[in-house]
């Protein structure tokens, strides 16, 4: 395996990010953060099939919606809200990031075992996304606050974009179109959402949703 | 022989000049003038001469703390190379040597300072006491990894030609070693952002409080024994970074001595750039760095 090719480089620091993602309880920083892993993986496509009519459109699809349109749509949301971090998560960050560790070690462990084809044997592709969605998994089950459980949503939509890119000969336009337009859509519910839930109840953790009242 | 004189030569000869570039580093982002270059040599000079004051509650244990502080970084610099100067001693195992020799020397500051019966300085070696305990795994994956690569359990070999290769295949894991060092060289120096070295604010100090009750040549040999402190675990980083060689010693000598003093400058930019972190946030940002370090363990495994 060579190294020092580019993509292998871009999907390290999607690890690195996966893990400040983590650790972190300012809600801004995490949002722009989200926003450049988006838009890191939105080279991906490039590095990977070369300028290709099909890998460009996938590009710029992927770096309007994951790298500016979306981080905009939650930038504003938290903006709305007025809130800035993370206050009580459920599970410490300390721990968060060790589990995240855990389940990104397992990811490499993991797929060295799976019997894929000769072409993807040892690429770092398939850790990482495995690793990514788990990271996605870790926020959402772990914060309180609707807006970084639609970010946790987000990672884990990187992750499959990630396992994506290697089937992206494969696979219509469409459907990675769709799966796109998908994510935008439910962020735009997610942000309607969290207004409402943030004017009903003047907070927006979800654990009180739970709660029945009059 | 000469190697071991030339060692010798350049760590208790350019390890004080290493603080007086950081601080000159700070000062021209604060828009100061600074203290000039060779202001920790003074320095030393100056608390060598003056008298010393020790309290009647201490011990024995409370003059031992300095001792071992200048000693220590001494012994721990036979161990690493500077640059292309190989290393004077070096045997199988010694990287577990060197990192509890500074263990050795933390316990007897920490001691020192219990010493003296002041809550205050408990608090400090309580705090030093956690936050190292943190970095110390760190430093051992990061050594585990280079042991890998080299394929040898000395810091000689470990830092030594076997990195030029190393760079070449296992690039990305040598990038996390490196960073994951770098954090080390901060926290274990007490730089900011983990520690500031100017502060005497109570809330914040941490090294600074454990030698507050040393005072003249005690003092001046803490001071020599962090600047060396920081000249050799700097020693390490610079390695990493330069791994080459040239034949010419003199060339690799200045080639060496000007890569600390750019190390110098890069910490005095963290310095000036960076805010000190909320005592809380310390032990997390040490457990991120030790997972990033377990984590370049894994990618040069697997």
């Amino acid at each position: 395996m060579d190294n020092y090719n580019p993509a292998n480089l871009l999907l390290l620091l999607v690890i690195l990010f996966n893990f400040f993602l983590l650790g972190s309880s300012r809600l801004g920083a995490c949002i722009r953060t989200v926003a450049i892993q988006g838009g890191i993986l939105s080279l991906l496509p490039l590095f990977l099939h070369g300028f290709t009519g099909h890998a460009l459109i996938l590009a710029g699809g992927a770096f309007l919606l994951k790298g500016l349109a979306i981080p905009f749509l939650l930038l504003r949301a938290i903006r709305q809200v007025h809130i800035k971090r993370e206050m009580e998560p459920l599970l410490g960050y300390v721990p968060t990031l060790l589990l995240g560790t855990l389940a990104t070690a397992g990811a490499f462990i993991f797929s060295d075992r799976l019997p894929l084809i000769e072409a993807h044997r040892g690429s770092l592709f398939i850790p990482v996304g495995l690793a990514t969605l788990a990271t996605g998994f870790l926020m959402l089950i772990t914060r309180r606050k609707a807006i970084t459980q639609a970010l946790g949503y987000l990672i884990f939509e990187n992750g499959v974009f990630i396992f994506g890119m290697l089937l992206a000969e494969a696979m219509p336009l469409m459907v990675e179109a769709g799966v796109l337009l998908d994510l935008l859509v439910a962020v735009f519910v997610m942000g309607i959402v969290m207004h409402q839930i943030n004017r009903e109840f003047s907070t927006m953790n979800t654990g009180q949703l739970s709660s029945l009242r009059e | 022989m000469l190697e071991l004189f030339l060692h010798l030569l350049l760590l208790f000869g350019l390890s004080p000049l290493l603080p007086g570039v950081i601080g000159k580093t700070k000062a021209l982002f604060a828009g100061r003038v600074g203290p000039p270059f060779l202001q920790s040599y003074y320095d030393i000079w100056k608390l060598l001469g003056k008298g010393l004051v020790i309290s009647r509650t201490t011990t024995w244990v409370f003059r031992a703390g300095p001792v071992l502080g200048l000693a220590v970084p001494v012994l721990a610099a036979l161990l690493v190379p500077f640059g292309a100067i190989g290393a004077p001693l070096s045997f199988a195992g010694d990287l577990i040597f060197f990192v509890y020799l500074f263990g050795l020397s933390r316990f007897f500051t920490a001691a020192a300072a219990l010493d003296t019966g002041s809550s205050f300085e408990g608090m400090g070696a309580a705090r030093e006491v956690t936050f190292s305990c943190l970095a110390e795994p760190t430093v051992f994956f990061c050594f585990i990894v280079l042991a890998r690569l080299s394929g040898s359990l000395s810091l000689d070999a470990m830092f030594g030609q076997a990195l030029n290769a190393g760079w070449q295949s296992a690039g990305p894991s040598l990038v996390l070693v490196l960073a994951c060092l770098f954090v080390v060289v901060l926290v274990e120096n007490c730089r900011i952002p983990f520690d500031d070295p100017n502060t005497h604010l109570e809330l914040t100090m941490i090294h600074e409080v454990m030698v507050l009750d040393h005072s003249g040549p005690d003092f001046g040999m803490i001071l020599y024994g962090a600047a060396m402190k920081l000249f050799v675990l700097g020693a390490l980083v610079v390695r990493l970074v330069f791994p080459g060689a040239t034949e010419n010693v003199l060339l690799d000598t200045l080639l060496f001595s000007g890569s600390m003093l750019l190390l110098a400058v890069v910490i005095g930019v963290v310095e000036s750039t960076m805010a000190r972190l909320r005592l809380l946030r310390v032990p997390q940002l040490l457990v991120g760095t030790m997972l990033l370090s377990f984590f370049s363990l894994i990618l040069l495994l697997r």
